[in-house]
């Protein structure tokens, strides 16, 4: 772990006492079967824009749901302008001046602007509200924001994506706010409205305000950050980086460098071979498939025994592509085939009947029946191959199940325990022995080891390369990328719904693809080219691969005075 | 395959830890509670014990005679089939506002002088068809209409009574058909049954066995318990809905004919309030309002519950306005000794 390093902090703002706005030392945070915060240190000074940088699943969206008091920390201490204090509830650290405004932006559609920004702390006289003096209120804060256009009166419901989040610092602004944190808040917005959002943060800042910034953008980082902590794994990797000096490599490499290796399974030489050359025929083809406004045209073939890895960032259109292969969203262009016939598109139905089979990303809300046993979730989509006439021959759906969990020692081995009382990686074996049952031939499979533990993450991998290697298809969605390198025989790497990438996932490093999913066009490191000719197929968009290519990728500790973005 | 707890691993596998999943003490109380899904109605079933207990010792000679008995089944038997087809639609993640109406508008249809000239069969065909035209209507609505299932069958409530009434002209139309009548009479009896109980008692059993042996009973615990799950996992969602709407229809066109033999006549205000009664029923019975959750059994224990303390307020000469409040707040309790149980 580097050592922090405290820089001086950055010009004080007027009125502010000295010292540190707040400090967070060693966080901790457990779900079941996860340890989402193994000791986090975060430390924000008044009047700066600190970034908090990390990869999915890194913590970040657990830090600032404990700093926004929706979540309760299990050890560590919370110190609030010197003062040890406790955010018991969201209302709590509203009161401190903490204000958080999330991804999902946490407003009410039917009620107007001026009624969102004073929902829970309504102007009121014996109970009547002031409409007047809220909507004035509110029209001074969407004015300060530098959208006078917007009318408090407006539904929320009818604004644009930029304009509910407008909306939504208007309602951190109500409040005497001190420290407003933002989840990606330039993810659904267009380039002159991240302009004005930055316009926003620096008056903000001058003001005195302190801003927590997370972004998967570095540029932006660069642009608007004064100092960078950097979490992985739950814990803080780095912290008080300097946002403009900290060359690009370090920042990633404190990403990516992991206390823990994971182990791959080996792959498998003449499968690979085979798929390479075309000797086996696809099973699964996808042609120009398209969703406006989600992901362009993609193109891939998959075939048996192969593992395609799909990379990208949150919005890069994975999930979709994925969802909209298993007919579960229509598309808007293109067709999806297996065994060369055409799939009824946007027919979820269709698609299992023709051999496929979604791990989804979300598996509570998504794949399982929490109410339900193992044995009933595991047999959901096979029941008719143990019914006659409707009717349920339950000891051969019983003897089913327990064949296909055994088969991937689901433990503990108790067909008739409740789902929701297994580990992660044991409820990911549950879906996967759903699928296996059921007999399917191409496997998809979003986010596998989301909120699996480490341990049991190996033998997810051994799993999902032996289904591969019986002659299951399967395409693999992870935004962890070591995850796709290490399993997938190939890889297409996305940005912003646009496949800008595709090879062999053996050619590739962790490194190569971050830079290929967070740079912003041409490569950011002006590097002389190492004379090797783009041959990739996506070589059009992918004008950083043969630059990137000489990079060191572990050494962390002597940063190189290398080009970054000025 | 090993069968023992610590059975073979495949070899690449390797030795992961067991993770967080060691069975903890709860955990198995919970795997229990599952396996064996009827032990959540013992408490209803102690319920109803004291019930009759109370009866036993308040009218002795009155509460446990035949006649008592015969009569609290008969009168458990109408909104007992409704109920069934009701606790479908709930635990398949819906609910049927509209089951009372469908009762009285197909009693009305059924008994018009129209359709009795074509006798027992007429009758029997006629409620039957109207009522599953009810039900599909209402299925389309939310299947394919994407209406709230609260609105669409709120809808049906409101047309289907006035269909009856538009029917009916509001006045009683007495059965003429002498089997129907026959159906109704005590030398019907089987074994001292009511034709109309054993009406009762196929339906439940065929209900329990739609339920928890087939695959109908399968998918609507899935919709119900988690529609995206179920979607992805490859059921038709739209058409599973479609039809527990139907058999809810199904349902009160059989509880529809058991009006018809229990009191010889239709009219448009039979079937008043079903709507709560059945759901009260099922809520009682352990069915979860949300869906995923609920059965047969203890949803008809819920009714025998709800008209046994009727048939004792009754027998002990209390005022119906007692009675009214006794039942809310057995709803209450119910609900609430399930509350405690699941936390």
């Amino acid at each position: 772990m580097a050592p922090a390093h405290r820089p001086a902090p950055p010009p004080p703002a007027a009125h502010e006492p000295a010292g540190p706005l707040l400090t967070m030392t060693g966080i901790t945070k457990s779900f079941p079967g996860v340890r989402a915060l193994d000791g986090v240190d975060l430390d924000v000074v008044a009047g700066e824009v600190h970034c908090l940088l990390g990869q999915n699943g890194a913590g970040k969206s657990t830090l600032i749901k404990v700093l926004a008091g929706a979540h309760q920390p299990d050890g560590g201490t919370i110190r609030w302008r010197g003062e040890t204090v406790s955010l018991k509830s969201p209302i709590a650290a509203m009161r401190l001046g903490i204000a958080t405004i999330y991804q999902e932006l946490d407003l009410v559609e039917h009620m107007s602007v001026a009624e969102n920004v004073f929902l829970g702390h309504e102007r009121a006289t014996g109970g009547f509200i002031r409409t007047g003096e809220a909507r004035e209120r509110t029209a001074e804060l969407l004015a300060r924001l530098g959208h006078p256009e917007i009318d408090p009166g407006t539904l929320v419901g009818r604004l644009s994506a930029a304009g509910q989040q407008i909306a939504s610092m208007a309602r951190a602004l109500s409040h005497d706010v001190r420290l407003i944190v933002m989840d990606e808040p330039s993810a659904a917005l267009d380039p002159d409205e991240v302009d004005n959002l930055f316009r926003i943060v620096a008056a903000l800042t001058a003001s005195g305000v302190a801003v927590v910034y997370i972004s998967h953008r570095l540029e932006e980082i660069r642009r608007i950050g004064d100092r960078v902590t950097v979490l992985k794994d739950g814990r803080t990797a780095a912290r008080g980086l300097d946002a403009h000096a900290t060359p690009t490599r370090d920042i990633v490499a404190l990403m990516t460098g992991r206390d823990v290796e994971y182990v791959f399974p080996e792959r498998r030489a003449a499968t690979v071979h085979q798929a390479a050359n075309g000797l086996l025929a696809p099973v699964l083809s996808v042609e120009g498939l398209a969703r406006e406004g989600e992901f362009g045209p993609v193109d891939f073939r998959l075939r048996p025994g192969e593992i395609l890895g799909l990379a990208g960032l949150v919005g890069s259109g994975r999930s979709e592509i994925l969802e909209t292969v298993y007919g579960a969203r229509r598309p808007t262009a293109g067709r999806v085939l297996v065994d060369g016939r055409p799939l009824r598109p946007g027919s979820v139905t269709a698609a299992v009947r023709a051999g496929l089979g979604l791990a989804p990303e979300e598996r509570k809300s998504q794949a399982l029946l929490l109410l339900e046993s193992v044995s009933r979730n595991v047999s959901l989509s096979s029941l008719p191959h143990f019914a006659r006439a409707g009717w349920l021959n339950r000891p051969a759906e019983r003897a089913g199940t327990l064949a296909a969990t055994r088969g991937l020692s689901l433990r503990p081995d108790d067909p008739d325990r409740p789902v929701r009382t297994l580990s992660g990686g044991n409820q990911q074996k549950a879906v996967l022995a759903r699928w296996l049952l059921r007999g399917c031939r191409v496997l998809l499979l979003d986010e596998p080891t989301r909120g699996v533990d480490v341990g049991a993450r190996a033998e997810l991998y051994a799993l999902i390369r032996r289904l591969a290697d019986d002659g299951v298809a399967v395409l693999l969605v992870s935004s962890e990328v070591p995850e796709v390198l290490g399993l997938a025989d190939r890889v297409l790497v996305l940005r912003e719904g646009r496949v800008v990438h595709e090879g062999e996932a053996a050619a590739l490093d962790e490194h190569r693809v971050l830079d290929l999913v967070m740079s912003d066009g041409p490569g950011p490191v002006p590097v002389p080219a190492s004379g090797r000719p783009a041959t990739d197929k996506a070589s059009a968009t992918d004008k950083t691969s043969a630059t990137r290519k000489t990079s060191a990728p572990e050494d962390t500790s002597a940063p190189t005075p290398r080009g970054d973005r000025p | 395959m090993n069968t023992s707890e610590g059975h073979a691993l495949p070899a690449e596998a390797g030795s992961a830890p067991p993770g967080p999943a060691v069975p903890t003490a709860k955990d198995n109380r919970h795997a229990r509670a599952r396996r064996r899904p009827d032990v959540r109605n013992l408490s209803l079933l102690g319920v109803l014990a004291a019930l009759v207990l109370v009866g036993a010792l308040t009218k002795p000679e009155q509460f446990l005679s035949v006649q008592n008995l015969q009569l609290v089944l008969t009168q458990a038997s109408v909104i007992g089939v409704v109920t069934v087809g009701v606790t479908f639609v709930i635990i398949g993640g819906g609910i049927d506002l509209s089951v009372g109406a469908m009762v009285a508008l197909a009693t009305v249809w059924a008994t018009t002088v129209a359709t009795q000239q074509y006798g027992l069969g007429g009758i029997l065909l006629c409620s039957l068809l109207v009522a599953l035209g009810c039900g599909l209507v209402n299925g389309l609505l939310v299947s394919f209409g994407g209406m709230v299932p609260f609105i669409a069958t709120l809808a049906m409530l409101a047309s289907a009574r006035g269909l009856a009434l538009q029917i009916s002209q509001g006045g009683t139309q007495v059965v003429s058909v002498e089997p129907v009548l026959a159906l109704g009479r005590r030398d019907a009896y089987l074994f001292g049954i009511p034709p109309i109980v054993l009406v009762f008692a196929v339906v439940t059993a065929a209900g329990w066995l739609l339920l928890n042996r087939t695959t109908f009973g399968r998918r609507t615990v899935a919709v119900g318990g988690n529609p995206e799950a179920a979607r992805l996992a490859g059921i038709d969602v739209r058409r599973q809905r479609l039809l527990l709407y139907l058999l809810s229809g199904l349902c009160c066109g059989i509880a529809a004919l058991l009006l018809i033999v229990l009191t010889g006549s239709g009219q448009n205000t039979n079937g008043n309030l079903y709507e709560l009664d059945a759901i009260a029923a099922a809520i009682i019975g352990g069915t979860l309002l949300s869906g995923g959750r609920g059965t047969i059994t203890g949803s008809v224990l819920g009714v025998l519950v709800f008209t046994t303390i009727t048939n004792l307020f009754a027998l002990n000469n209390l005022e119906t306005a007692v009675q009214q409040i006794a039942k809310g707040a057995i709803i209450v309790a119910a609900v609430l000794v399930q509350k405690g149980r699941k936390s």
